[in-house]
């Protein structure tokens, strides 16, 4: 198992490049081995096989791109896509559910993904706020954050600023009361939810002015 | 979490297959809010995780106006909310849900998970059983009860039943298919829960190798129903005490009545004393105000949640104002 988990890691760094953490983990980049295809197949297992406990083929869909690992039963989507892939957009707060730092889209809809296993992902569209931004060019809803200072030490914020564009989805055009509703699954310990009221708020108008919220894909 | 084994069939008689005849050896996996939390904490330490996810038998609704509805035990909360017939017919259950305050939660949760998810009680989440004791001494009657049972508490496990969706469920006569080895077996919904007395119990009469299929509430035209949350605060959080109502009225005359008490006990807890104190009475504030005070006649508060006899007053008056 161990040659192929390091071709599979070695697939993962060639498509995302060598990132500082798998430098700092001191992961072997040097280990031959070719990049396993069609591991994909694999999955669509017979539905009465049981994988387990150690390491099975996944493939995850994460912001239109399709990463292969290896990965135990029982890691979430949070930390597959945080420790494995790089993408640690998303917090892992007080990964049991409570807090929203983790949010994600699992086909289009936020979801806790501390508490999602990431086999459990397959074969969904996930989408984190790594989907968001485009060349520096903020959304509008990460800029109304910062025009209103809706953030303090940071780390509920990316989990927030995904929850606050899901709810624009389905309230184009809210009330103050609605925002206060809508927004209960986030919790910010700083205390900074005036400016998210605030910029949410904003962010629905700029949005509805510029005729963009069509754009917003989940 | 511990290492476990994962499968995820996609019919119920190979999850039956899969999932143990004994407690513990395996866990049945639904929208995972609860269960991956419990195995994190080692509370529950599975050494197979059968997920649910691809039985598609397991998902749907299904109304058969005048006679019932039927919910697959897997259907989310947000795809009950976002369904016609549900929306009209059972508003009771919309603002049950809706009050479930995290989006990401009415995504994720199902209704069947809803039903099974495990005591909020911190002694059980920290390892001490679902009858905490120690030196003999029953925990909670001598612990930080503040969130504790009000009714049914002499026993060691005077933890709440955490559904909030529960109560309004029974109140509406709500049934639970259930299936295992044996095939399927349909028992009321306020069967499903009961307070474990000995050791190896669990608060719910499913078997280990069963699992919940589907939830059939039955549909009649003019029944009134509500729900009433006493909340420590608006934003996602359970409540400290809920009451839920179901009237059946001729006129302002109560021709019959269910009240379900949430958070007060270990099973969703149907208050005999106010639904008598209902029927055959005119439906205003003064007969609401007499059911209040009528739910409350037996509770037994532990040393720090006595506050919760008056929230329950209030919760049963105002889920019958709401219902009216």
């Amino acid at each position: 198992m161990k040659k192929k988990r390091h071709s599979v890691r070695q697939g993962e760094q060639e498509r995302a490049g060598v990132s500082r953490r798998d430098f700092l983990r001191g992961t072997s980049v040097a280990v031959s081995g070719s990049i396993l295809v069609g591991e994909g197949k694999a999955l669509a297992a017979p539905s009465d096989e049981v994988v387990g406990p150690g390491e099975t083929p996944v493939v995850l869909h994460v912001n239109g791109e399709t990463k292969r690992l290896n990965l135990e039963p029982r890691v979430t989507l949070l930390d597959a896509l945080r420790d494995r892939l790089d993408i640690t957009g998303a917090k892992r707060v007080c990964d049991r559910g409570e807090c929203g730092a983790c949010t994600m889209f699992i086909d289009g809809q936020p979801v806790y993904s501390c508490t999602v296993l990431a086999i459990e992902a397959q074969g969904h569209a996930i989408t984190t706020i790594e989907h968001f931004s485009h060349g520096g060019k903020l959304h509008p809803m990460s800029a109304a954050f910062v025009a209103h200072d809706a953030q303090q030490c940071g780390f509920c914020t990316s989990g927030f600023v995904m929850a606050c564009i899901a709810f624009l989805k389905s309230h184009p055009n809210p009330t103050l009361e609605d925002v206060e509703k809508g927004l209960g699954g986030n919790i910010c310990r700083c205390g900074t939810y005036a400016g998210i009221r605030e910029a949410v708020l904003q962010a629905a108008q700029a949005m509805t002015a510029e005729g963009n919220g069509g754009a917003i894909h989940g | 979490m511990q290492p476990f084994e994962y499968a995820s069939p996609t019919s119920r008689s190979e999850a039956v297959r899969l999932l143990s005849p004994r407690w513990g050896e395996t866990e049945a996996l639904a929208g995972g809010t609860d269960l991956l939390g419990l195995m994190k904490d080692y509370v529950c330490t599975p050494k197979r995780v059968v997920s649910l996810k691809r039985i598609a038998d397991l998902r749907g609704i299904h109304l058969v106006p005048g006679k019932e509805l039927r919910v697959g035990a897997m259907t989310t909360y947000r795809e009950l909310t976002e369904n016609e017939s549900v929306r009209r017919h059972f508003p009771v259950l919309i603002q049950a849900i809706e009050r479930i305050r995290s989006e990401q939660l009415r995504n994720m949760g199902s209704i069947g998970g809803g039903m099974l998810q495990r005591p909020r009680d911190w002694y059980f989440r920290l390892g001490y059983g679902l009858l905490p004791e120690k030196d003999g001494q029953a925990m909670i009657a001598n612990g930080d009860n503040r969130y504790a049972a009000i009714f049914g508490n002499s026993g060691s496990a005077s933890w709440v039943s955490p559904s909030t969706i529960a109560p309004a469920l029974i109140a509406l006569g709500a049934r639970a298919a259930l299936y295992g080895p044996r095939g399927l077996r349909v028992i009321d919904l306020d069967r499903l829960f009961t307070t474990p007395a000995q050791p190896g119990e669990r608060e719910h009469t499913l078997r280990p190798n069963e699992i919940l299929t589907e939830i059939i509430v039955p549909h009649r035209e003019g029944i009134r129903s509500a729900v009433y949350e006493v909340r420590q605060k608006e934003a996602s959080d359970y409540p400290l005490v809920l009451a839920a109502v179901t009237l059946e009225l001729r006129g302002r005359s109560i021709r019959s009545a269910r009240v379900i008490l949430g958070q007060v006990a270990p099973v969703p807890w149907p208050s005999h004393e106010a639904e008598s104190a209902l029927v055959g009475k005119t439906l205003n504030e003064e007969t609401a105000e007499a059911a209040g005070e009528a739910a409350v006649t037996h509770a037994t508060p532990l040393s720090m949640n006595r506050y919760k006899v008056q929230l329950t007053r209030v919760a049963v008056k105002r889920a019958i104002l709401e219902a009216a």
